[in-house]
């Protein structure tokens, strides 16, 4: 059912009114965040730039060390940032180039290394150059940029982001406060022009006293039956509508115990949905996955790129500490202990909260529609590469159901399975093409056993 | 005109000055209401401000409340795997190949798993034929989630960890001061336990390991050890048997360890105008010989001097004194076997050496083919002397410990009393139990054992083929098997499993042992005992003289063992409970089979109530000095004159929850462990309700529900002769039934894509009920108890009609029906019609038919439902809406073959029925691709449609067709025997459109014309004598 919104021109206006006031001043705002940040940006690494080009050891580290190192963070192996200064360039050298010899040599600082990390060997680099690794090492060694919101100069010139909220709020006051005194002034002349009109002897007409019009209506019998008619009918149309969307859950959106944002991996990173759902490829289910795919990835990633990031999936309502407060949930439920880079062996599985709640005498098979008819995952769930929250886009009803198995067509082609009876049925219909629902994909039975 | 007549209520009104009647006219009722007594007292009642309108308006507003509060929709959990299991997927199934041995059972089975959890147990199909799994075998996966397991070791009735156990106990092995250890325990007929209780024995001293079964077959293990050496028996092929005599052996059950009924059956059908000869000297009525050619109903005294008699006929200048019935009998017999020659065979069923001497001695004189002492089977090796030696000496103080694994002596001894005065005199008694059972009860040392689907094992079922058990799920309770149990005594700190595979490395007949393992079995020739001895000549004529001997005065009790419970190791699986008995079609039960001539006699009487239930009275039993009291009778058509039967494995208390404590123990009787017994019968007071889903035993001659035929008609007539299609008239002219101008209905076009038929073979079918329960887990099918089922609710989706001939064959019955002339006289079909009714006695024909939906093209139920809930599919099965349907029952009114099942309570989730779907454990059985159908709903074989369709989707995803025998239904692939073949017809190469092609092809009641997807195969006797 579509729902119609009520129209209220007047309020629309008004609110139409705010909102551009408000988007100027937020606009305002923002432009001038940015520029902050640009120049706190290139203060840092002009800082920073004095060994090699950092801009160079950017690209060299984001595609050779990135995996096992973080600038920061430790990961598989130790955070980079200050590694000139716990060893020497020399050894470092060396180090990159070829650490397993280094350790068979026997140097101490190299054994202890190898032995803190639980022996895990790093990839040797032969191919780097010295300057390849000064330039890595100029990147690694800028200082961690501070966080951007903290206010640089106080009592400037509104450039905190708190200002925004108070002048929002100013604004409104002052309108409500100029409506305010309209309503008064209009009054007030009415009132002055009464008191002329009293004055100068000026007659008012009054309005003569006419038959109610509620009384007018009760009267006339043809349109109250035609009233209590359209009454009823109208309230059949919604008892009826409110009725049939009893137990179809579209929209439901449960929250979840970790929020799991489909927008960040279906969309921004581009995850192919089988690659987590993998079991939707032969199973009845499409599996959740266990939290040991996502430990695939979430091995390396512990946090999520910040706002100064091109790429960040910070959002205004999602900052960057509650999505890495979320990652830090999957670490407690897997047991893994980002410190160590290790399972504590501590878990807990993940209770999420079930969104597609098909019926029990409904049986439904992700493979038969994926892997066989080749459905995309969006053609009933919806835009899910666009979900913050996932949430049931489908009524999932019968006659949903049912409609899509009419009108969509078998995909035959190149299976050989259905080559013969595609040749048969094909001659019965006199068509080329086959909907589901020809193959008798319509049948109680096959849905309900 | 006026009357004065006064009309009177009561003779009070005649009274004028009655009191009463004053009253009566002011008051309704003479004596005022006592409202305050249900009220409360009239004054608070007064003073209280809720008036009667605030009630309703309370009561109102508190319904809307609930009401409005439940349209919440509930929250569901949906819990990942942390780390998710590489083999599993959700929601497809996984399968593993394992081997039941529980000491009675012996199989090698598939399991079905669903998320690591086993659902259903099929056979393996890798596996030879001698292991095919019974109904038994295809419940016991219920047994896994028995609620009433032992969850953990206990000592002294208290809970403890195994390491507190471990050191109790070696603390008192250790310290016995010389007295002797026994281990009692199951047959395992595995090398590796034998193995290892070798070094057990040469670890502890004075170790004694003795093997119990509780149904023994001790005499023809005595029998072939004094002639072969080693402790087994003969194998048999009934596939290449042309003739077989079978002197009360009920080889179609439980008979030397079971498992004959596939290759039974291969013979069974005709090929090229030829089946086996089937001939039967017995005195129940048993599967094999319902199942028979021909059945003499002989006593087991007298079936002794029947064999003596077929020994010297068959050797030849032999004679008998056997009554000149009877000899012919045995003659016609010795003929049979002499024009097969060496593809003959005789087996016996009897508990004597002798019998069991002379019955090896004949075969060989045959040189028959069928018996094969070269591969014996294992599977029982229990040794009853050495049984009574132990229970003798644990009561003169020699047993220091005794320690129990698979075994229950407290029920099931004969002489358990004696059993259990001993355990008190033994320092140490342990037992590896599933259950707190009656020996578990006595024993200080309890050891929670583990369900074989939790298990490792090797199991030689016979001495060639070993098959191999495998967990298929992590053990759900603090359990422990007896042979881990034994490694860690002997200080071995492998695991069982390291054992098994150090056992048979290099023994695997060249297959790995990961090969080994999927397959679950492989040919191995290692004995499980082996002795060095030196085959000897065994004298036959004494035996031959004692069985000439043998007399009996008085009657005589037959013991068996049921296809339902068996010895009774499964009596907590309501499956088995409410399986029905095969030939009694009672289930929930057992009972003494009577004669109708020892029922008269004793004036024993059977009788169907108002409701059509079975009723039947109570007798006491007695036999030497043990009484059985309140046994119900069972009138049984073809019991041998002069005996009775009654089944072991019933009547088990401990550990068993109420509802399934069925029945009478019979164990008591089963002195020196013979199954016949010397008996006297009493009858008792009272009344007895049978749970039974057959009331009527007899076809009254209606040939085209049962249709069947002798071999010589077969072979000699037109088929329009022994397997007539009804004719109807089409102006003027007599047409098929089948022919499409007679249809009043629009044929619907089937050619394209798949068309599912099920064929049935009669000829095949033994009745075995191995379908029966692998359609309950299969398709989750509750189960609804005794009272329910003796309402007739019960919810089989699949039976077996059992039907007896009234006269002695049923092709009298059918002449009789046809000769009736009038009502009256002596073809009158008033008193005929009655007469047809009763079951014949001693000579009845028996045959089985299994009856599930019958899919029909033109389904009668189809057009009935208001609702549209019961359709057809285009491939051929009636599919059924199970939320659509209201519960009208027009469809269960309107069906012809009476299949439907309507759900008259909720099943699952009642403490009303508590069984397995009442509670968490016995839920975890249940197919997550079935819906479990609620209250008020028909429901009804689907023809498996959740099989069927994976298959189709399993080709599609791997774009390829259907070969022939994918397809299949629960009840085709647990049939062992093939009597039942699932395909598609459309398939022109398929097995099952081969068979739709034959002449033995019939539909059940064709003549009413509604085309069933299920045909059947007309059963043909071998009734030519030679």
């Amino acid at each position: 059912m579509e729902k119609v919104n009520t129209r209220h021109s007047i309020s629309r206006v008004l609110l139409l009114l705010l909102v551009v006031l408000f988007s100027f001043s937020q606009n305002l705002f923002a432009q001038e965040e940015a520029a902050a940040d640009e120049s706190s940006q290139g203060s840092v690494e002009a800082a920073a730039s004095s060994g090699g080009d950092a801009a160079k050891g950017k690209e060299l580290f984001n595609s050779l060390c990135a995996s096992c190192h973080k600038r920061y963070k430790r990961s598989t192996g130790p955070a980079l940032n200050g590694v000139t200064s716990r060893h020497e360039t020399d050894w470092l050298y060396r180090w990159i180039k070829n650490s397993q010899e280094l350790i068979a040599a026997g140097d101490a600082e190299a054994v202890a290394i190898y032995e803190e990390f639980n022996q895990t060997a790093m990839t040797p680099f032969p191919q780097l150059s010295n300057e390849d690794i000064d330039n890595i090492l100029a990147y690694v060694e800028q200082p961690k940029p501070e966080p951007t919101t903290q206010p640089q100069i106080p009592g400037g010139s509104g450039g905190d982001s708190s200002g925004s909220g108070v002048s929002t709020d100013i604004i409104l006051g002052v309108l409500a406060f100029v409506l305010l005194l309209l309503v008064a002034v209009l009054f007030l002349v009415n009132k002055t022009l009464t008191r002329f009109a009293a004055a100068s002897g000026v007659e008012l007409s009054v309005a003569e006293t006419r038959k109610p019009i509620w009384k007018a209506f009760v009267e006339n019998q043809f349109l109250v039956l035609v009233t209590s008619v359209f009454l009823l009918l109208t309230g059949g149309y919604f008892a009826y509508g409110y009725l049939m969307q009893v137990g179809v859950d579209q929209g439901y959106q449960p929250v979840q115990p970790i929020h799991y944002s489909h927008r960040i991996h279906a969309g921004d990173n581009e995850i192919e949905c089988k690659y987590c759902h993998s079991s939707a490829r032969v199973s009845k289910t499409s599996g959740i996955p266990s939290l040991n795919v996502c430990m695939n990835c979430h091995k390396s990633i512990s946090e999520v790129a910040d706002a100064s990031n091109p790429n960040t999936s910070v959002t205004e309502e999602y900052t960057k500490e509650f999505y890495d407060g979320e990652i830090a949930k999957l670490y407690e439920a897997t047991g893994w202990d980002p410190a160590t880079q290790s399972y504590t062996g501590e878990s807990k599985p993940v209770k999420w909260v079930r969104i597609h709640n098909l019926p029990d005498f409904a049986y439904f098979n992700h493979s038969q529609h994926v892997t066989v008819a080749g459905v995309a995952c969006q053609e009933c769930h919806g835009p899910v590469e666009e979900m913050e929250i996932m949430y049931q886009y489908s009524p999932l009803t019968m006659g949903w159901c049912i409609n899509c198995h009419r009108e969509t067509n078998v995909k035959m082609e190149g299976n050989e399975y259905y080559e013969k009876i595609h040749e048969e049925l094909s001659k019965k219909y006199g068509v080329e093409t086959l909907t589901a629902a020809q193959m008798g994909a319509t049948e109680c039975g096959k849905c309900h056993y | 005109m006026s009357s004065n007549k006064k009309y009177w209520k009561s003779v009070e009104e005649l009274n004028e000055n009655s009191p009463i009647v004053e009253t009566l006219k002011q008051n309704e009722f003479v004596e005022e209401i006592p409202t305050d007594e249900f009220l409360g007292d009239k004054e608070s009642l007064e003073s209280s401000s809720t008036s009667r309108r605030d009630f309703l308006k309370f009561v109102g507003f508190s319904t809307a409340a609930a009401s409005l509060a439940a349209c919440e929709g509930p929250v569901t959990k949906s819990i990942p795997y942390v780390v998710q299991p590489e083999r599993i997927v959700p929601g497809v199934a996984n399968y593993y190949a394992t081997t039941i041995a529980d000491g009675f059972d012996f199989s090698s089975v598939l399991v079905k798993t669903r998320e690591g959890r086993p659902i259903k147990i099929e056979s393996n199909k890798l596996a030879s034929a001698t292991s095919s799994a019974n109904a038994r075998v295809h419940a016991s996966v219920l047994s896994l989630y028995d609620n009433q397991r032992l969850k953990r070791p206990m000592v002294k009735g208290q809970p403890v960890s195994w390491e507190e156990f471990d050191r109790g106990v070696s603390a008192k092995l250790n310290n016995l001061g010389g007295k002797q250890i026994v281990l009692l325990t199951q047959t395992f007929a595995s090398p590796a336990t034998s193995k290892l209780i070798a070094e057990f024995s040469s670890k502890y001293a004075n170790v004694k390991h003795v093997v119990y079964d509780s149904v023994s077959e001790n005499a023809v293990l005595d029998a072939f050890e004094a002639k072969f050496g080693y402790r087994a028996m003969p194998n048999y092929d009934f596939s290449k048997a042309e003739t077989i005599v079978s002197v009360g052996a009920d080889f179609l059950g439980d008979w030397q360890g079971g498992g004959y009924e596939a290759g039974y059956a291969k013979g069974r059908v005709p090929k090229e105008g030829k089946m086996s000869r089937h001939i039967q000297f017995e005195s129940n009525m048993s599967l094999a010989g319902a199942n028979a050619d021909k059945r003499v109903a002989v006593s087991p005294s007298k079936q002794k001097a029947v064999l003596a008699a077929l020994y010297g006929y068959v050797v030849g200048g032999g004679s008998s004194d056997l009554s000149a019935e009877l000899d012919d009998a045995v003659v016609k017999a010795k003929e049979q076997l002499r024009k097969s020659g060496s593809n003959a065979v005789v087996v016996c069923g009897l508990q004597d050496v002798d019998a069991q001497l002379i019955t090896m001695a004949i075969n060989e004189a045959l040189g028959s083919k069928v018996m094969d002492v070269e591969n014996p089977k294992m599977n029982r090796q229990g040794n009853n002397k050495e049984v009574l030696s132990v229970v003798a000496e644990m009561n003169s103080g020699n047993v220091g410990a005794i320690i129990l694994a698979g075994v229950n002596p407290a029920y099931s001894l004969p002489n358990s009393s004696d059993f259990k005065d001993g355990l008190k005199k033994v320092d140490l008694s342990l037992t590896f139990s599933m259950k707190e059972d009656e020996t578990a009860e006595l024993c200080e040392y309890v050891a929670a054992a583990p369900h074989y689907l939790e298990s490792w094992g090797d199991v030689q079922i016979t001495k060639k083929n070993v098959s191999l058990m495998q967990p298929t799920i992590k053990p759900l309770f603090d359990t422990r098997q007896f042979q881990d149990a034994l490694l860690k005594w002997v200080g071995n700190d492998t695991s069982y499993y390291e054992y098994i595979r150090q056992t048979w490395s290099g023994n695997l007949s060249g297959k790995s042992w990961n090969d080994a393992l999927h397959d679950g079995v492989f040919e191995s020739s290692m004995l499980v005992e082996s002795s060095d001895f030196v085959a000897n000549e065994v004298n036959l004529s004494a035996s031959l003289s004692r069985l000439k001997q043998s007399s009996s005065n008085g009657m005589e009790l037959v013991l068996y063992t049921k296809t339902a419970l068996g010895n009774g190791e499964q009596a907590n699986n309501p499956w088995l409970q409410e399986l029905p008995d095969p030939i009694t079609r009672v289930s929930w039960d057992n009972y003494i089979t009577v004669a109708k001539a020892d029922a008269d006699r004793l004036e024993l009487w059977n009788e169907n109530v108002a409701n059509g239930a079975l009723d039947g009275c109570y007798v006491n039993v007695k036999v030497g000095d043990k009484v059985l009291k309140n046994v119900p009778v069972l009138i049984q058509p073809g019991q041998a004159k002069g005996s009775v039967g009654l089944s072991l494995g019933y009547g088990k208390r401990a550990a068993i929850q109420e509802e399934m404590q069925t029945g009478v123990n019979a164990y008591p009787l089963y002195q020196n462990f013979n199954n016949v017994q010397n008996v006297t019968i009493e009858k008792a007071g009272g009344r007895h309700e049978f749970a039974c889903v057959q009331l009527h035993n007899t076809l009254m001659g209606r040939g085209d529900v049962v249709k069947e035929t002798t071999l010589e008609i077969f072979n000699t007539k037109d088929k329009s002769v022994w397997n007539h299609l009804a004719q109807v008239s089409l102006n003027h002219e007599e047409v098929a039934v089948t022919s499409p101008e007679v249809d009043l209905w629009d044929e619907f076009d089937r050619t394209i894509g798949h068309h599912f038929n099920l064929s049935i073979d009669l000829n095949a079918c033994t009745g075995c009920g191995a379908c029966v329960i692998a359609c309950h887990s299969e398709n989750n099918v509750p189960v609804v108890g005794k009272s329910e089922v003796r309402r007739s609710r019960d919810m089989h989706w699949l039976r077996i009609d059992r039907y007896y001939s009234s006269e002695d064959t049923f092709e009298e019955d059918n002449e009789k029906k046809d000769n009736f002339s009038g009502l009256f006289g002596d073809n009158g079909s008033l008193g005929g019609f009655g007469e047809l009714e009763e079951a014949a006695q001693e000579k009845v024909q028996v045959v089985f038919q299994p009856v599930m939906c019958q899919h029909c093209n033109h389904a009668p139920c189809e057009t009935v439902c208001p609702v549209a809930a019961t359709s057809h599919g285009r491939q051929g099965q009636n599919h059924m809406a199970y939320n659509r349907c209201v519960g009208t029952r027009y469809c269960a009114n309107n069906c012809p073959y009476k299949v439907r099942r309507f759900n008259w309570f909720l099943y699952n989730k009642n403490d009303e029925f508590d069984y397995h779907m009442n509670n968490d454990l016995g839920r975890m059985v249940l197919n997550p691709d079935v819906v479990v159908r609620s209250r008020g709903v028909m429901e009804k074989c689907s023809m498996c449609i959740q099989m069927t369709q994976k298959t189709i989707l399993d080709a599609k995803r791997d774009g390829r067709e259907i070969k022939d025998g994918e397809f299949q239904t629960a009840c085709s692939a647990a049939c062992d025997s093939g009597a039942m073949v699932f395909g598609d017809i459309n398939d022109k190469e398929s097995e099952v459109y081969d068979l739709k092609q034959s002449d033995r092809m019939y539909h059940l009641l064709e003549h009413i014309g509604t085309k069933p997807n299920v045909f059947y195969h007309t059963k043909v006797r071998n009734t030519t004598e030679v």
